[in-house]
């Protein structure tokens, strides 16, 4: 609908789009809108991945027991886990699970560093997928106060 | 206009290191302002880190990222004088691109 309307003005005003998106910008439209629209740990990695994801203990992470402010939680995830293909980031209760996910190709470390919002106490998991399978792995962060406002 | 995007990348032993900081308001949608009214969500949805026209890392965020995001990675393969290219496309079709030089 929205693109109809733009491509009718364009035409009916006689200008021609300045930036038909510039062919740079990277292509959103593989981006899982129902994966990011799912509240529930166990229910997202499912949606996200179509399987459940095991405990590992070779999964770190780093980021603060308490947080003073939720608007801004940074987090950081490392593992030793072989054949990374992707990271995700999921705060349990938050309105939706998952905060981000990760490509991880062939040649980059699984490792990443990202700020989240937390709406109050709970625990963040990361999600590690090695060799095809996922793993996951649990911390719980105090909120003081919370990120999502309201 | 200055670019959104911030970035440092520099390469050690093989390893490139990337911080990247974008200024994008990443509204939840669930956040009201001071008249009541519900903010719209608007928020980053991909950002690409590519090198030699492949990319080497790429952000799939939601609106629980935090404001202004903040991102870092490590990756192999790069070395120093080599070109990023830094993209990111929002919410609204909104995108912005920059390019960094590895020291």
């Amino acid at each position: 609908m929205l693109g109809v309307s733009v491509a009718g003005f364009a035409l009916g005003s006689g200008i021609v789009p300045l930036r038909v998106e510039a062919a740079t910008a990277p292509d959103a439209s593989d981006w899982p809108e129902k994966a990011f629209k799912t509240p529930g740990v166990d229910e997202t990695i499912a949606e996200l991945y179509g399987m459940e994801a095991t405990e590992s203990d070779q999964i770190t992470m780093d980021l603060p027991t308490i947080a003073q402010n939720g608007a801004v939680v940074p987090v950081s995830v490392e593992t030793s886990l072989p054949n990374v293909t992707g990271i995700a980031l999921l705060v349990a209760k938050n309105p939706n699970a998952l905060a981000a996910y990760f490509d991880i190709p062939e040649g980059t470390l699984p490792f990443v560093s990202n700020r989240l919002k937390m709406a109050e106490t709970t625990d963040v998991v990361a999600v590690v997928i090695s060799d095809g399978k996922a793993y996951k792995a649990t911390q719980n962060v105090k909120v003081t106060v919370g990120g999502c406002g309201g | 206009m200055a670019s959104s995007i911030r970035v440092r990348a520099v390469e050690n032993n093989g390893v490139t290191s990337l911080k990247a900081l974008v200024r994008h308001p990443m509204d939840s949608g669930f956040v009201k302002d001071s008249a009541g009214n519900v903010i719209p969500a608007h928020f980053i949805k991909v950002l690409t880190i590519s090198h030699n026209g492949k990319n080497v890392f790429v952000a799939n965020w939601g609106p629980a990222v935090s404001k202004d995001p903040f991102l870092e990675c490590r990756f192999k393969g790069a070395k120093k004088g080599d070109e990023l290219t830094i993209s990111w496309i929002d919410n609204e079709g909104a995108s912005d691109s920059t390019t960094a030089t590895i020291a």
